[in-house]
């Protein structure tokens, strides 16, 4: 091992990577797009979980103090109510589930349309029959107040993870195919540079590349959203830094050999979608079969937004990630391991 | 004598073509060696594996009488026919870059003399013209100041300035003691450079020695127009037949 060799190596693989403008423009603005997207979508807005519907009203929208209907229901939290011209295009809406519950105005026995396959519209039901009675019945109430975690503050550090496996499976996996089609790889063969001290090179400018587009989208994202961060900010570093080592070293052992750019990318997205879609990026796996939720347990990128969410959203400490940091540890040898014996040259 | 680089029973089979069939050769030391024969002849197959950049499928290659260790490719430089260089990276940041990865290097500043490479020495490595790039990847093979330098088709692409260039630069390290390996396609530049010659064809050894020894041997009777003496090129056409080659 030279420490000059493998200098060399990353400093150009810096450059070129750095030079590429349109590459690191989009490398650095695809996250911070999608946060933004998302958090426009999902930020502002006030979230009704149950529609209903009142008849007979001309406009859609309509103003909940004048509905007249039993004020305690009114004043339900998470209703929305919308107007609907006649009953019968109430029943339609019914059976289409854009509505949960259908009810009368003016009616003076209450009169209201439910369908009996709406797992909402029986919820809905039973908040329209308790709004009824004046006096509550007995109940103790004890309440938490929680802090609330919004979407964005739970979908940023998926988005990150996510950009950091398309950038280790592309950046380090796809380059190191396309390198190896179409020479460079023999070029560099034939002198003394090793193959340790070139892969090392690639997943290490990579690390660094991937932590330094962390650090600026995380900056610019809080700018915005000022994101509420439990834990410690050394902490998440740590644990992006193991992340996009493992995922830089799957990608090294995708790469390890192969001549063909069309193979690889379908490999690659072969991969990175379902990784994507099983790591809690964009939707928890709460409540999923035991089974999907043992095969996303192999891949590094679940470890690494449990493990930054767990320090942001509830302020863990290291000892608490002890299980996502050896994963991320043992994937990590592993694929290097694999990488190192399969890897080949010009093959 | 031994030679320099000993070759033995090399054979190099893509699955059914045998591209390299079963050749013996050795190549002394501080000769300018040519390897020469038409297209497809296995030529670049055989510098490739002599230069341990493509493995054989069977034989063995002998390096100052050894099997040729680590060292081998501190001592080397090779100019590839096909190759392709890091992107984004200027002509002179990548003769650096490949100077620091050799124990021994050459000045880079009499490389980019030599080649001629001032001029464009601040452009990209993958916006320079087919000439240009032949004289980078020429400079590149020279950047270690090896003392056993293989050069497939450096002349290919070149314009005359910078082919008698390129001559010059070959009899200069020659003049050093050190070995060159070398194929071309221009048997004019091969009678002018080459000490010692084999031609091959069809992944076969068909003949060997020096211009004028292969001139004497095949070309005594060859019908010339009269006017001047047989060269190696009617020894080629002889060896080889008139018939293309894919
Ligand atoms: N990687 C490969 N896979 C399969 N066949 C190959 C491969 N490389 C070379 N060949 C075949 O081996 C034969 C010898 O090729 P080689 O490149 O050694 O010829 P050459 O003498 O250098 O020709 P040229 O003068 O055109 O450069 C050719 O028939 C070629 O098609
Ligand atoms: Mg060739």
């Amino acid at each position: 091992m030279s420490f000059k060799r493998f200098w060399v190596m990353f400093v150009a693989r810096n450059k070129e990577f750095f030079r590429d403008s349109s590459a690191l423009g989009w490398n650095f603005l695809f996250p911070f797009l999608i946060v933004v997207g998302f958090g426009v979508i999902f930020g502002g807005k006030e979230y009704n979980e149950f529609k209903v519907g009142v008849f007979p009203s001309d406009t859609e929208i309509v103003i909940v103090e004048k509905l007249s209907i039993p004020k305690a229901f009114r004043q339900t939290r998470l209703i929305q109510f919308i107007g609907v011209k006649t009953l019968s295009e109430g029943v339609e809406k019914l059976r289409h589930h854009a509505i949960d519950f259908l009810i009368k105005a003016d009616s003076p026995t209450n009169d209201y349309w439910v369908s009996d396959t709406s797992p909402k519209g029986y919820l809905v039901e039973k908040l329209f029959h308790a709004s009824l009675y004046s006096e509550p019945p007995p109940a103790q109430k004890q309440e938490i107040r929680a802090v609330p975690i919004r979407y964005v503050e739970w979908l940023f550090p998926g988005v990150l993870g996510m950009n950091i496996m398309f950038g280790a499976l592309w950046g380090v996996g796809y380059i190191i195919v396309r390198y190896r089609k179409i020479g460079v790889l023999k070029r560099l063969k034939a002198t003394p540079l090793t193959a340790f001290e070139y892969l090392s090179a690639q997943l290490l400018s990579r690390i660094v590349l991937m932590m330094f587009m962390v650090i600026v989208v995380w900056i610019g994202c809080d700018a915005i959203f000022h994101f509420k961060v439990e834990g410690s900010y050394g902490n998440i570093v740590l644990v992006f830094f193991l992340g996009s080592l493992s995922m830089c070293a799957m990608g090294l052992m995708l790469a390890a050999r192969g001549t063909s750019e069309e193979f690889s990318s379908g490999l690659i997205n072969f991969i990175s979608w379902p990784m994507m879609f099983l790591s809690e990026v964009w939707f928890s796996l709460e409540g999923s079969p035991q089974w999907v939720k043992t095969v996303a347990d192999f891949f590094p990128l679940i470890h690494l937004t449990r493990s930054v969410r767990k320090i942001m959203n509830d302020g863990a400490g290291l000892m608490n990630l002890m299980p996502e940091i050896t994963a991320m540890l043992l994937t990590t040898a592993i694929f290097l391991a694999l990488a190192a014996v399969l890897f080949s040259w010009n093959e | 004598m031994p030679g320099l680089l000993e070759i033995v029973n090399l054979v190099k089979k893509y699955k059914t073509l045998t591209a390299v069939d079963n050749i013996s050769f050795s190549i002394p030391q501080g000769v300018c060696f040519g390897l020469l024969g038409p297209n497809g002849a296995g030529k670049t197959t055989t510098i490739e594996i002599i230069e341990d950049v493509i493995s054989p499928t069977s034989g063995e290659i002998l390096y100052k009488g050894k099997p040729r260790a680590a060292s081998f490719r501190e001592e080397v430089g090779i100019q590839f026919q096909k190759t392709e260089l890091l992107s984004w990276l200027t002509i002179e940041e990548t003769l650096k870059t490949f100077q620091s990865l050799y124990h021994k290097s050459s000045a880079i500043e009499d490389v980019i003399e030599m080649c001629q490479l001032n001029e464009i020495r601040a452009q990209y490595n993958d916006k320079v013209s087919g000439g240009q790039r032949q004289r980078l990847f020429l400079a590149l093979a020279l950047i270690n100041d090896p003392d056993l330098l293989f050069l497939d088709e450096p002349s290919t692409g070149l314009d005359p300035q910078a082919r008698h260039n390129l001559w010059d630069i070959i009899l200069k390290i020659r003049e050093q003691g050190k070995t060159i390996v070398l194929t071309t396609h221009y048997m004019e530049e091969a009678q002018k450079l080459c000490d010692d010659i084999a031609i091959m064809d069809h992944g076969k050894l068909i003949a060997r020695g020096t211009p004028q020894e292969l001139i004497n041997t095949y070309c005594s009777d060859c019908v010339t127009d009269g006017l001047r003496a047989p060269n190696l090129e009617d020894v080629f056409i002889r060896m080889t037949g008139r018939g293309l080659r894919d």
